[in-house]
């Protein structure tokens, strides 16, 4: 073995599946002088890969983790590592046959073929060994494999090297990150220093620890996932593969039992929440097996013993089928449940690609090389983007609760809208006190406490009677209330509070501003002074990375608004254009100012009571701001709407918030002002609107022409994607994103009336899927309530040809399908189509 | 017939020692624990015993109240019930831990036809607690039993020792230590784990006594290199493969 190399192009640290991968997608790419390194030995270097259980189950409600899974099936498949034999997950509850419906349904939106649901007694005759009297039935995926990624991986990791643009090194262990100046300049290892441009930090549950030495953050924690393999089984005596019997998700029991090879592998994540801390996993050395192969603590098991047996008392019941392993395995969690992929926002060229299962892999190592090598992945990652988290998300305090909590959720029934419940309260609003004497339903956005609604307005609900859309089935009853609805209804009647202190805003100020904020939205920013604007951010390839707000408050100052959730990927994606030469600079305000939004048709009434400044439609033109005087509060207004009626969004210094809510309130209570929740600024007001929203409708798989947001007339500078965008305005759009209304939101089934909420398929009137030119399927990427217009709103892209008003479709929810029609093609708003409340 | 099994709790090291900063103990956090493999005979030769001719057996243990985890892994295999004389923690001198578990032994109505142990522990390996609790018990002791037989009220043993073996027979009430060879230990089933949570475990509270025996501190022996050798990859490496394998007399 030649020594260690002194200069690298990127070192990727980590030879799980993973590194292997992310070091082969680079060569791949066309990347040269990769060094890879390990700190144990080859090919299993100790780490999470190499006690993997290794099956995959191709279908998850997120779209991002589906596709990266499809990815991964497909990169071991061509290795030969892959071995088909089916899946099957089993309800013991009515809760969760409608939990897989539901699945089902996620697997048509993503493109999964094969899923169907199946009776005890089918379910029997794939797996006799099952006790069919305990299940309800199960969900049938043919298309389970279990793989092998640590051959998978040394298959990878032997392809880059043998095209000359890698070599690896075993046993050399990471002591040190330089950085200089925010970028990353080596890689200190116990035998020798590498500089390099780039690092990748691909080791699991190590990885807060490897970043740590470079300043940055990677927030995870190690956990234990226990399993446990029994036998020889006498059933199972004549096998001759490791997998040949379809594996079995004992859903309600968070559990699954496979065969392999004579034994019976049962595995757990009921047991309590075991976390450790990235410095508590031991080196090799040190270790008595592998260090993520921590000792079997039964009494943690005890119960899932039980469990197990009653599923399959046959194999599991036999007294002479005994424990022939057991382990306490330990895998990566993350705070949110997703990875934690993409460029380390504290470090320039030290990327982070952790907490990916056996299952992303090997897609994972592919997007993340594309990214760094292309400046974006093939499959939209913002879920996953490391960018994505705040401060407080980061803490070991946030990342241990939320991981607790979110532990036995790993095969849990978790709604759409479901709300954390550990570590609350971390950021609260300067009218909190306010809004929680009104009662106020909180839930969270990146911290910040957001009222939904407010119980203060269920008197409403009877008040609009069957216009708020009542909704009996528990599932969509669940995290809603109809005074969302009400709330609509009152605003659209009067006016409208409503807390936006969850917005993320920063300033970018200096001689360069302009410059950077040019290059980086695709709507003209060399405005007026005092102008809004509502502007795109695209990806190279002219995909969506935002949409947010600029107002222009000075020559040389730009103040950035856009949603908390994303927040802070977006202030990476704008400081990553920062000019060398400091004649630009980022300031995040977002702890500084908070903001207050007025909508209504009394919102200028109520506004013009609180203040002398001209607050007509002549002095106040929309899309501008201006700083007003209320009380003794400056306060910066800026006349734009999300929810589609006349208004302004407030913002004022923090601790002077409430001030300006008790003004507002004070002066609108003779005109009927309500507070307003986020349901109707996220979901309802907007989807009356057309109004898009990133992360549902807009992505980067997605197009500007197909979101229909295309300006007429496009500026003369240039902007990041604007020669993919140029491309996109001048070929014909593949899809369309288009509004469809639900026309019968009767089950055939119950009778109730069911109404969907999002990510549903989109089907031919045949109940086919619907595939665009590019292979993207039709699905619901937005569904909620437009009170006003009395429907339930859908919005999906449909190829082109199909996006026609009036054409009908089926949309496919929890296992029937109901009939849907296209109102709209485009952004035309289905409420006040000329936007005559909004610019009157 | 009813037997006695008596246990420790011991750290499972699988890779390099390293011992608390005090040095006077092992350093656990990254180990599991689990009962010495002798002892492990020794269950086993109790469940045989009581599977055979009836009767109880009764495991028996000092130390932490961790040690719960390896009286139902016993339990798990075909014991009966056992007894915990639970100590804050400390690793008891040899005197004190057989005195413990002699009181222990007279205060059970049960009058024990044989006791068994492992013929040492595993992490300290005193060769004391078993003889001691002979000498206090006045009961006949062999030691380093690879197989044995009750038949007539009495215990035949095997013993291996350099060059030979010794055959003794002793009367019962007996103790024996066993060891490896004995018998081959069986893994707990999963009904054998579920049985194990509703056998009974009396647990009572040690009283400290004052060490004789005063522990100064422990040190690991330097590690021999196990640096692995490489023989060489793919088909070339064969002839090499062959010569170890000849060496070490495998072919």
């Amino acid at each position: 073995m030649s020594a260690l190399p002194s200069k690298a192009k990127c070192v990727v640290i980590g030879a799980g599946i993973v590194g292997n991968s992310i070091l082969y997608h680079l060569a791949r790419l066309g990347w040269k002088d990769l060094v890879q390194i390990d700190k144990g030995p080859l090919p299993n270097p100790g780490g999470s890969t190499g006690h993997a259980s290794n099956f995959i189950f191709p279908v998850d409600h997120s779209k991002e983790m589906t596709a990266i899974t499809a990815e991964s099936m497909k990169q071991y498949k061509e290795r030969g590592t892959f071995t088909e034999c089916g899946g099957i997950e089993v309800a013991r509850t009515p809760e969760r046959m409608q939990e897989l419906a539901r699945r089902i349904t996620s697997a048509k939106s993503w493109g999964v073929e094969g899923a169907g649901l199946i009776t005890p007694a089918e379910v029997k005759a794939l797996v006799p060994y099952i006790e069919e009297s305990v299940i309800l039935g199960g969900y049938y995926q043919p298309t389970v494999g279990v793989v092998d990624s640590l051959r998978a991986g040394t298959l990878m990791r032997e392809e880059a090297i043998s095209m000359g643009s890698a070599e690896t090194f075993a046993n050399v262990e990471v002591i040190g990150i330089d950085v200089v100046d925010g970028r990353i300049t080596a890689v200190r290892t116990d035998k020798g220093t590498i500089e390099c441009d780039y690092a990748v930090i691909a080791t699991g549950c190590w990885s807060p620890k490897l970043a740590a030495m470079a300043g940055a953050s990677i927030p995870l924690t190690p956990a234990v996932h226990q399993m446990k393999d029994i036998g020889p089984v006498p059933f199972f005596a004549d096998t001759k593969g490791d997998i040949e019997w379809p594996i079995i998700r004992d859903m309600d029991t968070n559990m699954y039992e496979r065969q392999h090879g004579t034994g019976l592998e049962v595995g757990s994540y009921a047991h309590r929440p075991i976390l450790y801390s990235a410095e508590d996993i031991p080196s090799n050395a040190v270790a008595a097996l592998s260090p993520t192969e921590f000792a079997f603590t039964q009494a943690d098991f005890d119960l899932q013993d039980e469990h197990s047996y009653e599923l399959i008392p046959s194999i599991v019941g036999d007294e002479n089928v005994r424990e022939k392993y057991a382990i306490n395995g330990i895998l990566s969690l993350t705070p949110d449940g997703a990875p934690i992929l993409g460029e380390t926002p504290e470090v320039k060229g030290l990327w982070s690609a952790a907490a990916v299962w056996i299952k992303e892999g090997p897609g994972t190592g592919k997007a993340v090389a594309e990214w760094m090598v292309l400046g974006q992945s093939e499959i939209d990652l913002h879920a996953s983007n490391i960018a994505r988290f705040h401060d407080h998300q980061k803490s070991a305090f946030h990342v241990k609760q939320r991981c607790s909590e979110g532990f036995n959720k790993t095969y849990g029934i978790v709604h759409p809208n479901e709300q954390w419940s550990s570590n609350r309260n971390v950021r609260i609003s300067p009218f909190y006190q306010q809004e929680a004497e009104l009662g106020a339903v909180f839930y969270e956005t990146a911290g910040w406490e957001r009222p939904f609604w407010y119980e203060s307005n269920s008197h409403l609900v009877s008040k609009y009677g069957e216009k708020v859309m009542p909704r009996t089935a528990e599932w969509e009853s669940r995290w809603w209330s109809p005074i969302i609805n009400a709330e609509h209804l009152q605003l659209r009647e009067s006016a409208g509070i409503v807390d936006l202190s969850a917005f993320a805003i920063f300033d970018v100020t200096g001689p360069g501003a302009l410059a950077l904020v040019q290059k980086v939205a695709v709507r003209q920013m060399d405005v007026a002074i005092g102008r809004v604007v509502y502007t795109p951010i695209l990806a190279q390839n002219g995909g969506f990375v935002s949409d947010l707000t600029i107002m222009r408050l000075a020559k040389h100052h730009f103040r950035v608004v856009t949603g908390g959730a994303h927040g802070m990927a977006d202030k990476k994606w704008f400081s990553d254009q920062l000019p060398e030469s400091g004649a630009a600079q980022i300031v995040d305000l977002t702890s500084a100012y908070t903001t207050i939004g007025l909508w209504g048709p009394k919102a200028r009434e109520i506004a013009a009571a609180c203040t002398t400044a001209d607050m007509s439609n002549e002095g106040f033109k929309f899309s501008t701001c201006k700083v007003i005087e209320i009380g003794t509060l400056k306060v910066l207004a800026s006349r734009i709407s999300y929810v589609g009626d006349l208004g302004w969004e407030f913002y004022v210094s923090i601790e002077q918030g409430a001030q300006l809510w008790d003004h507002l309130w004070e002066a609108g209570k003779s005109h009927g002002l309500i507070p307003v929740g986020i349901g109707v600024y996220g979901t309802t007001g907007r989807l009356e609107k057309s109004y898009r929203a990133y992360g549902a409708e807009l992505e980067t798989e997605y197009n500007v022409v197909e979101a229909g947001m295309q300006s007429p007339k496009l500026k003369k500078e240039d902007f990041i994607g604007k020669a993919a965008h140029l491309q996109h305005r001048e070929a014909k759009p593949v899809c369309m994103l288009v509004s469809l209304t639900v026309d019968d939101h009767t089950s055939k089934k119950s009778g109730e009336k069911r109404y969907m909420m999002g990510k549903e398929p989109i089907l031919s009137a045949a109940g086919d899927p619907i595939v665009d030119a590019h292979g993207r399927r039709s699905y619901v990427t937005s569904a909620g309530s437009a009170p006003s217009l009395g429907k339930h709103i859908l919005m999906s892209y449909l190829p082109t040809d199909l996006a026609v008003v009036g054409n009908k479709f089926l949309v496919e929810y929890l296992g029937e399908q109901y009939p849907c029609t296209v109102i709209e093609v485009g952004v035309t708003p289905l409420f006040d189509s000329t936007n005559e409340r909004i610019l009157s | 017939m009813n037997v006695l099994v008596c246990l420790k709790r011991i750290p499972l090291a699988g890779g390099t020692l390293i011992l608390t900063p005090d040095a006077m103990d092992i350093e656990t956090k990254y180990l599991g624990f689990g009962i010495s493999p002798h002892e492990e005979n020794a269950v086993e030769a109790g469940v045989q015993l009581v599977e055979q001719m009836g009767g109880t057996l009764t495991l028996l243990t000092l130390g932490p109240s961790d040690a719960e985890e390896q009286l139902r892994a016993s339990l798990a295999v075909g014991a009966t019930r056992a007894i915990l004389l639970e100590t804050d923690g400390q690793e008891w001198d040899p005197q004190g831990t057989a005195a413990a578990l002699v009181d222990a032994i007279n205060a059970e109505e049960i009058n024990f036809d044989l006791i068994i142990f492992g013929a040492e522990s595993a992490d300290s390996a005193g060769y004391q607690i078993h003889i001691r609790v002979a000498h206090a018990l006045a009961r006949p002791i062999v030691t380093n039993v690879k197989a044995m037989r009750i038949e007539n009220e009495r215990v035949s043993c095997e013993r291996v020792v350099p060059g030979g073996r010794e055959y003794y027979e002793a009367p019962l009430p007996a103790i024996i230590t066993v060891r490896d060879g004995l018998n081959i230990p069986r893994y707990p089933s999963v009904p054998g784990r579920m049985q194990a949570r509703k056998k009974p475990i009396d647990i009572k509270k040690a009283q400290a006594r004052i060490p004789k025996l005063v522990k100064l501190n422990l040190t690991v022996a330097p590690s021999k290199s196990t640096g692995a050798q490489i023989l060489g990859t793919g088909i070339e490496a064969v002839p090499a493969l062959v010569a170890v394998l000849k060496k070490i007399g495998a072919i």
